[in-house]
């Protein structure tokens, strides 16, 4: 059967050209990737191949021919023992072939009437995100965080280290990659002890790339291993965003889930003490925003534990953010049972009250409970919320507590524009608005980059008093 | 017309290979004549690549084949040789967004490749990757990236897990010559001799990054960037399937010994432009027609198996073998439908409980 020659499309966007030029005549002989034509737009003159070999039996569209249709017949190509007269270049063909082609690109035919896909099966934490967004909150699973009675005392970098020792010591797929991570013990001495214990095949000095590891890290995932890669701070970890987000959080999906990349990110993330504004730096809300990452975020020692760990069994990538201020912090509540595993996506009311919810995640939290003290001095019965994971949200412990305060503070100490308390927010705004009684308040780092001086820091970041005030305003006192 | 150097090698400058390599013949010196069936294997696994790419490369014209599509045609002798001296029991191989032949030369199937490109359901991401975001752990095939030189850090990624298992696997990362260039490369180099990483890393030097040619945008010698690491390092000609599958199997055996990482550039050249849009207006059509007309990397073989009394006919079988392959693979993906409207929401994240 003779073979028709369409006109092609240069991009997706294009629809017309002109055919500039042949450069086989009819009769010629043609052999796959010969250049048999010219096409041109308003762009770019570009060749055209033949695909398959034959004889061009008939040319459609003369040359100089102005605004022809992509995938129209512009020739026929024959095969071995065709003529000319097999050709029946009718215009039923050559429309046929562009209808054919325009159903085939029509992305109108395969969206639904409202382009909203069915829920998902299940309603598991990964799925939450998509059921939001579909109008739906699920209930986290329960978790009964009473019945580990069995505490011990650790600052959070010992329950750190605990954390990922006791997951190395159970899964040999487990390794730690970082800067200083093994001989220095960790830039702050989050890994002790670790290099002694697992050797250096296990725990690995990486030099100052971060870029580079991560991707190996990231490559290590795919090919079997469970890396947690350390940042020395995850401000340094934005050299490596790009394997974060492209490569680690993106192949699930884009491979169809036949690959995923079990990975985890940690290091110390926010404002430590004085060390000025590439130093200092919140990436909560960065990485809360990318479908396919988990974002958790550490308060005390035992969410340090417990949250550890469960990012290191967690199949997906789970970016883990610290908090330099809060590592020495000490602890006597630390769950000793190796089966402590806080269940990522549920939130911990720290503190219950019945006048104002007051949302927090990692320092913040801290804050949160000491304002939520003076609160209790002038009459104020403030609900703490530790967020703990930051993605997927724990949306369904917020409005429970909104609707019995019905008044909410967010405290955060990223930058208010498009962050944690932007997104609970939204989420108030869509799910809880009947049950406000007063607007929203956030409490964020100033809209700055964070100064050096002890006056401005101090002036730039949250403090409790800052949240105090808030849940007063919230309050109307 | 290999250049070679190890840590300590003389300086060398970089070849040329437009045109007839004058000194190519002292490559088969130390090579046995290739067999007739070995060159009928890489004439069929080739032509496979070329066949497969041109009608790609007209399903996109037709509008079937959306957004990017970067065309191999020309390169095809790089991934046949270099793939024909894997252990393709367990090495790994990852690469960059010019990557349906390395898919191809992984053995996977020409179908699930075009329908991946079509965006349909029996595409290899069932239509969500597109042409460069495909994968197959099954042949251990880790992508297809588009993003330039991030392949190269997943493939010492890859190389880490291999000796981290101690499976005996090397990993072959390929990259462009305009991705040699990323910071990231040079920390994976590092990195990757540092830790004594089994990865060969292939740099198909095909001329150009995208419009820019090597000259406008590197400087030195793409081999020879691993030499302050103590990366061994060689440049031969890409357009020679013996030569890539000669200096592929003595470097994969110099990493397997444990080693660690070397470096193969690897000179080559693309006859389509950077993706189906690109005119190729930087480059003179005389140049492209040198390397179609004197370098052909299918025509010397089908040359070969010519001179050693292969029958024409013989030769039109496998011609109509891969034809046949590749029609049914652009047939399945047209047919096959596109994905379920389901499959939006699924694979963003593994559940647990799966």
């Amino acid at each position: 059967m003779p073979t028709n020659i369409l006109m092609p499309a240069l991009s997706p966007t294009m629809t017309e050209g002109n055919l500039a030029k042949w450069l086989k005549a009819e009769g010629d002989a043609v052999e796959a990737g010969d250049v048999i034509a010219e096409i041109e737009t308003d762009k770019a003159t570009m060749e055209v191949e033949a695909v398959d070999e034959g004889t061009l039996g008939k040319i459609l569209i003369s040359e100089g021919t102005e605004g022809v249709k992509v995938n129209e017949v512009i020739a026929v190509l024959l095969e071995d023992g065709e003529t000319a007269n097999d050709v029946i270049p009718t215009e039923a063909a050559a429309s046929s072939a562009v209808e054919e082609s325009q159903t085939a690109k029509d992305p109108s035919t395969s969206l639904g009437v409202a382009g909203e896909a069915e829920q998902p099966a299940g309603a598991h934490v990964e799925d939450r995100d998509i059921l939001y967004h579909q109008g739906v909150i699920i209930e986290p699973p329960p978790f009964d965080e009473a019945s580990f009675t069995d505490m011990y005392e650790a600052t959070v970098r010992e329950a750190l280290r605990d954390a990922m020792a006791e997951e190395m010591r159970k899964d040999e797929r487990v390794y730690l990659m970082g800067e200083e991570v093994a001989e220095y013990q960790g830039a702050y001495k989050c890994s002790q002890g670790m290099l002694e214990e697992f050797g250096a095949e296990r725990v690995i000095d990486t030099p100052i790339t971060e870029h580079g590891f991560a991707g190996i890290a990231v490559g290590s995932a795919m090919n079997g291993l469970k890396p947690i890669v350390e940042f020395m701070t995850w401000n340094f970890g934005m050299q490596a965003i790009d394997h974060i987000i492209n490569s680690a959080a993106k192949t699930l999906y884009m491979a169809g889930g036949q690959l995923g990349c079990p990975i985890v990110f940690r290091g110390p993330n926010g404002a430590a003490s004085r060390v000025g504004a590439q130093h200092s730096q919140c990436y909560a809300s960065w990485y809360a925003h990318v479908p396919g990452l988990k974002v958790v975020s550490p308060w005390s020692a035992a969410d340090a534990k417990g949250l550890m760990k469960a990012a290191i069994r967690d199949p997906n990538p789970v970016v883990f953010l610290e908090n330099e201020m809060l590592y020495g912090e000490k602890y006597d509540n630390v769950p000793s049972s190796e089966d402590f595993v806080i269940p990522i996506g549920r939130a911990k009311i720290e503190r219950s009250g019945a006048d104002v919810t007051i949302v927090a995640f990692s320092i913040m939290v801290g804050k949160a409970l000491k304002a939520a003290e003076e609160l209790a001095e002038q009459g104020i019965d403030a609900e703490v919320i530790n967020l703990r994971t930051i993605r997927p949200l724990d949306r369904h412990t917020i409005l429970e507590s909104i609707k019995k305060t019905n008044r909410i503070v967010v405290a955060e100490e990223g930058w208010p524009f498009a962050g944690i308390g932007a997104e609970i927010a939204a989420l108030i705004g869509e799910h809880a608005f009947d049950y406000l009684d007063a607007p929203l308040a956030r409490v964020c780092s100033k809209d700055v980059p964070l100064p050096y001086a002890a006056n401005l820091e101090a002036m730039a970041l949250p403090q409790a008093e800052h949240i105090v005030e808030a849940a007063k305003k919230v309050c109307y006192k | 017309m290999r250049e070679r150097i190890v840590a300590s090698a003389k300086k060398k400058t970089s070849k040329n290979i437009k045109g007839k390599a004058a000194d190519s013949k002292s490559v088969s010196n130390s090579n046995p004549e290739p067999g007739i069936e070995v060159l009928k294997k890489y004439y069929r696994d080739m032509l496979l690549i070329r066949r497969f790419e041109e009608k790609a490369g007209q399903l996109y014209g037709m509008g079937l084949i959306g957004g990017f599509c970067h065309l191999y045609i020309g390169q095809e002798a790089v991934v046949t040789g270099i793939t024909a001296a894997q252990d393709n029991t367990k090495d790994t191989v990852v690469t960059s967004y010019r990557d349906h032949a390395h898919m191809l030369a992984c053995d996977m199937d020409p179908k699930g490749i075009m329908a991946e490109l079509t965006g349909r359901e029996g595409g290899y991401s069932r239509g969500k990757g597109g042409s460069m975001h495909m994968f197959s752990k099954e042949k251990r095939f880790f992508g297809g990236h588009g993003i330039v030189g991030a392949g190269t850090a997943i493939g010492a990624g890859l190389g880490f897990a291999h000796k981290y298992t101690k499976d005996g696997g090397v990993a072959v990362a390929y990259m462009g010559d305009g991705a040699s260039n990323q910071g990231q490369v040079a920390e994976c180099y590092n990195m990757a001799a540092l830790w004594d990483l089994p990865v060969l890393f292939v740099i198909e030097n095909n001329q150009y990054g995208m419009g820019t040619s090597v000259k406008r945008s590197s400087a030195g010698t793409l081999y020879r960037r691993g030499e302050g690491y103590g990366i061994p390092g060689e440049q031969i000609d890409g357009m020679d399937v013996f030569e890539v599958e000669v200096a592929a199997r003595q470097a994969l055996d110099y990493i397997r010994s444990g080693n660690g990482p070397y470096i193969l550039e690897v000179l080559t050249y693309r006859y389509r432009g950077h993706s189906m849009s690109d005119p190729a207006k930087y480059r003179t059509k005389e140049e492209v027609a040198s390397f179609k007309e004197e370098r052909d990397p299918i025509t010397a073989v089908k040359d070969m198996l010519q001179e050693k009394g292969v029958e024409e006919a013989a030769l039109k079988e496998i011609d109509k073998e891969i034809k046949q392959i590749v029609k049914e693979a652009a047939e399945f993906a047209q047919e096959s439908p596109e994905p379920d409207r389901k499959e939006l929401w699924t694979d963003i994240l593994v559940s647990e409980e799966a």
